[in-house]
């Protein structure tokens, strides 16, 4: 079962390599969360632009000139989707699956990946960056705000482990 | 020399496309070590698994070493390299509720797109639970935006507090990653399982 996966000090290697060359070519590093934030100021300005452009928020990235889809996260997160897709195909990994462990329902397991989804995207807003983009690239140039939040992060669910043990273990 | 965008030797026109292909580099290691499985990434907090550890100390610690190589030997400027600001209070607070989030959900937003684009369900609510989560901030910025600035320390570097080189600091992360990993091989033997 588990040799099937890459060796994981290999990975983190070409992992890393990859994050260096986004900072060797394009001066920063890599992200998630804001590419969906992206998508849903992009989404929100579609559905009500006044809205958008009255909002001390959304305003930031909206307005004349500026176009919430044409931004580094998204691009390289379409490129997540691809390069994922191509990796799965050629483990033979592809398969519509609601992955779950065998004591809990896959009702159950939807219903938690809903929630926690919730809380990491408004934490990732509040965090200034998620895994990726505040932890992972932040440790890696050195940055105070990527230490604190990898140590948060991991603290935090760590912590929490032990109530959620019945989903996972 | 680098970062090329920046210093225009490569035209901005490329940004976007360097972006598409360093993300298919991202998502195709990150499936290849197994982060597009909730229950490996899990496993990190119950000892059964601790590719989580192992992938991300030795990414963080191989780009690290490799920015100030980089840096020695002329080929980058780190002075154009993007570091991202310290809020202290927004980022603890930020962090504690991605980590809920991270054990209840099972992914973090950059392994549930992987995930997702292998076909996992799941990874697809989490996806549509962090569009939700977006929003909500968004419209909720109103209320915590004093707490979303307090606290600015700028774009400050963990090695410039202690007063160590980038260099010494990172044989120190180095040092404390290989004890990690150690640990970690030590928990997959003490809590093993089979079959996830």
């Amino acid at each position: 079962m588990k040799t099937k996966y890459m060796n994981p000090y290999l990975a983190g290697v070409l992992l890393g390599t990859v994050l260096l060359m986004a900072f060797f070519f394009s001066g920063r590093g890599l992200g998630a969360s804001g590419g969906v934030k992206s998508m849903v100021v992009a989404a929100v300005d579609v559905a009500a632009p006044e809205h958008t452009a009255n909002s001390e928020y959304y305003s930031k990235y909206v307005g004349e000139g500026k176009s919430p889809m044409k931004a580094w996260l998204v691009f390289e997160m379409i490129g997540v989707l691809v390069g994922g897709f191509l990796s799965g195909a050629f483990s033979g990994r592809l398969n519509w699956k609601i992955e779950h462990f065998p004591g809990i329902t896959a009702n159950r397991r939807l219903i938690f990946a809903g929630m926690g989804g919730i809380l990491f995207g408004f934490g990732s807003q509040l965090g200034r960056g998620c895994t990726s983009g505040s932890a992972l690239t932040g440790m890696a140039n050195l940055s105070v705000a990527g230490f604190v939040s990898m140590m948060a992060i991991f603290g935090t669910a760590f912590a929490l482990a032990y109530f959620l043990r019945k989903n996972w273990i | 020399m680098g970062p090329l965008v920046p210093q225009e030797i490569i035209g901005a026109d490329w940004n976007l496309f360097i972006a598409f292909v360093v993300g298919i580099g991202f998502g195709f290691v990150l499936e290849q070590a197994g982060f597009s499985s909730s229950r490996k990434l899990a496993g990190m907090f119950y000892g059964y698994d601790t590719v989580v550890l192992k992938v991300f100390f030795t990414a963080a610690i191989t780009a690290m070493l490799g920015l100030l190589f980089f840096s020695l030997f002329g080929w980058i400027d780190l002075s154009l390299i993007y570091v991202n600001p310290t809020f202290l209070g927004s980022a603890i607070v930020g962090g504690i509720i991605m980590g809920a989030g991270f054990i209840i959900g099972g992914f973090c937003p950059g392994t549930s797109v992987c995930a997702a684009a292998i076909g996992k369900i799941d990874a697809m609510v989490f996806i549509g639970g962090i569009f939700v989560g977006i929003f909500a901030f968004a419209e909720g910025y109103p209320l915590v935006k004093d707490f979303y600035m307090s606290g600015s320390l700028g774009p400050i570097k963990l090695s410039d507090i202690l007063g160590l080189s980038g260099g010494f600091f990172a044989l120190l992360v180095i040092i404390a990653a290989l004890v990690m990993f150690k640990l970690g091989e030590l928990a997959e033997k003490r809590w093993p399982r089979e079959e996830y």
